[in-house]
């Protein structure tokens, strides 16, 4: 039982960090919170679908095509409600109630053109489990926790050892000298938005696997900026840790407490991490400059 | 009957205005976004149904109440929070969260009948009540904006740094103005309850707070008269154009975007609509 639980908790905690990652990175540059993410990995969830249940597509290339569903609306998204305001240097404000904005729109979107039906995915994987110590464990959980591990492990030796990876860093610590360097500014951004887009796309896929897909599914999200929160606002493996950490303790919460205060029990945390600790675990110091 | 009709609409406008005056306080004013205040809207919506429910409380007496019950639970969030001087950003998930932990609470008390809700309100609001609480309302914002406290609000918003060396003190100021903004959406919430006669946890989710939100933007961040506007525009247009609901939501999402886009100062900006007329009092403050 013990077993089972984290396990369990280990692979919700995977799917928020896969979703934490995106937000994060977006965060970290751009300095605002994205909150059109959410919109993101549910698009990202109804492409793969589509991939899945049209074209009756294997499950690598339906990964592979939400991956660069989601990619291309995130850049998208970017360019037509974000870029003017980036432009302009406006307030973080602006850009978070555009964010905001974007979130509603896709989000009804869906829901007045495909509906609020819920839809499955077809099985890939079966139900099958794994009796590890007495304690069965789902084979998709544990999928599902591995291939975020190995993800974020490959984005952060992207962003610590490629040359556009040096380039995000740069300008995550100053953006006007980054571009006074050479760094196409334009084309940076796209990357990151790519890059978080992609992950969406992956966490919207799994996601969907393991719950339902339908217009909502983006709320979700709420538990990865929590997560986001725990880690560090902008420091991928604090993430990856909040994300699983926040997995974790909800699950224990939800089997031993009670399921219907797990989620005032998450948001309890992040007011707690919000107020002792606004840095997070991993997080660089983020006051508001003059 | 066509006559009934429009009022009824009119009266659920003007409810919904109350509480976008309210928000219009925090963030029009004081620079803060919110995304949880349909929280405060249940609380106080919650409070004075329970009272006149249960205990056959005055209707005047519940409204105060629940308005009181909404201010207060505004410092359980805003202490903690406010006190941390949280980034904007984070202030706004962190009440985001608290909107939300709340519906989880509502949905498992007792008293409120968990998510079926509360069917069978007395309907003690009328359109004349609901007219008479704006107006007071809109009288008692103008005021406050117009104290010394609603300056120190404006300085906030204007620039916090600068604000704080002028010796504004920041955490009590802000707090005041959630306290504030909570009441109004309170007493809106109050008047809900009491003239649809049903409320249930799921009346108060993030899409209100966001069209609370999508209201005072579009209004103008800085201004009572536009955010009423707006607010009234929002209630009344899709009403008379027979829009089903999920549209309308398509476009407050999208008004959002094309306003921060093209108008961030929203329909008014900084001014009021007594400006147009007479002598124009335009500030010529700087759009930030």
């Amino acid at each position: 039982m013990f077993l089972q639980t984290l396990i369990t908790g280990l692979s919700i905690g995977g799917i928020y960090a896969l979703m934490a990652v995106g937000y994060s990175l977006v965060f970290s540059v751009l300095n605002f919170s994205n909150f059109a993410h959410g919109a993101v990995i549910m698009l990202g969830a109804y492409v793969g679908l589509a991939l899945a249940t049209k074209l009756s597509l294997g499950f690598g290339l339906v990964l592979a095509g939400s991956v660069a569903g989601a990619g291309i609306i995130a850049v998208l998204n970017e360019r037509l409600a974000y870029s003017v305001l980036r432009r302009r240097k406006a307030p973080s404000l602006y850009l978070m109630i555009s964010a905001m904005g974007c979130s509603v729109f896709l989000e009804n979107l869906v829901y007045a053109t495909i509906g609020s039906r819920f839809y499955a995915f077809p099985e890939f994987f079966g139900r099958q489990v794994l009796t590890l110590w007495g304690s069965s464990v789902s084979l998709l959980d544990m999928g599902a926790f591995l291939f975020a591990l190995v993800s974020i492990f490959a984005l952060h030796v992207f962003i610590s050892s490629t040359r556009t990876g040096i380039a995000i860093r740069a300008g995550v610590s100053d953006m006007t000298m980054c571009s006074l360097m050479g760094v196409d500014l334009n084309r940076l951004i796209a990357i990151v938005f790519l890059l978080a887009g992609g992950f969406a796309g992956v966490a919207g896929v799994f996601l969907g696997i393991k719950y339902l897909v339908y217009p909502t599914m983006g709320w979700v999200t709420n538990k990865a900026y929590i997560a986001a929160v725990i880690g560090g606002l902008g420091s991928l493996p604090g993430a990856l840790a909040g994300g699983l950490i926040l997995g974790v303790v909800e699950t224990f919460v939800s089997s031993y407490v009670s399921s219907v205060l797990r989620d005032v029990f998450s948001f309890s945390l992040l007011i707690a991490f919000l107020v002792l600790r606004p840095n997070g675990l991993m997080g660089q110091d983020t006051e508001e400059k003059v | 009957m066509i006559m009934d009709y429009i009022l009824s609409v009119a009266t659920l406008a003007g409810i919904n205005m109350i509480a976008v005056l309210g928000l219009s306080v925090f963030t029009g004013f004081t620079g803060l976004f919110s995304l949880g205040h349909a929280a405060f809207i249940a609380v106080g919506a919650y409070t004075s149904a329970v009272l006149t429910y249960y205990y056959y409380v005055p209707f005047a007496l519940a409204l105060v109440a629940g308005s009181a019950m909404a201010g207060a639970v505004s410092l359980v969030i805003g202490i903690p929070t406010l006190r941390a001087k949280l980034r904007s950003d984070y202030f706004a998930i962190a009440i985001l969260g608290f909107g939300e932990a709340l519906r989880v609470l509502l949905e498992n008390l007792t008293i409120t009948n968990g998510a079926r809700g509360l069917p069978g309100i007395d309907s003690f609001t009328t359109p004349f009540t609901v007219l008479f609480c704006l107006a007071v309302s809109v009288v008692l914002v103008s005021n406050f904006l117009r104290s010394r406290w609603g300056a120190a609000c404006i300085a906030i918003r204007e620039d916090p740094i600068a604000a704080e060396m002028a010796g504004v003190r920041l955490f009590r100021t802000r707090l005041l103005s959630l306290m504030v903004s909570a009441v109004f959406c309170g007493l809106s919430g109050g008047l809900m309850a009491h003239y649809l006669s049903f409320i249930q946890p799921v009346m108060f989710t993030l899409t209100q707070s966001t069209q609370l939100l999508a209201a005072v933007i579009a209004g103008g961040m800085g201004s009572i008269s536009g955010p009423l506007i707006a607010s009234f525009a929002f209630i009344a247009l899709p009403e008379a154009l027979r829009v089903a609901q999920m549209w309308r939501l398509v476009a407050y999402g999208l008004l959002l975007v094309l306003i921060m886009v093209y108008r961030p100062q929203g329909l008014m900006g900084y001014r009021e609509i007594t400006s147009l007329f007479g002598k124009r009092r335009d500030d010529g403050r700087r759009e930030r």
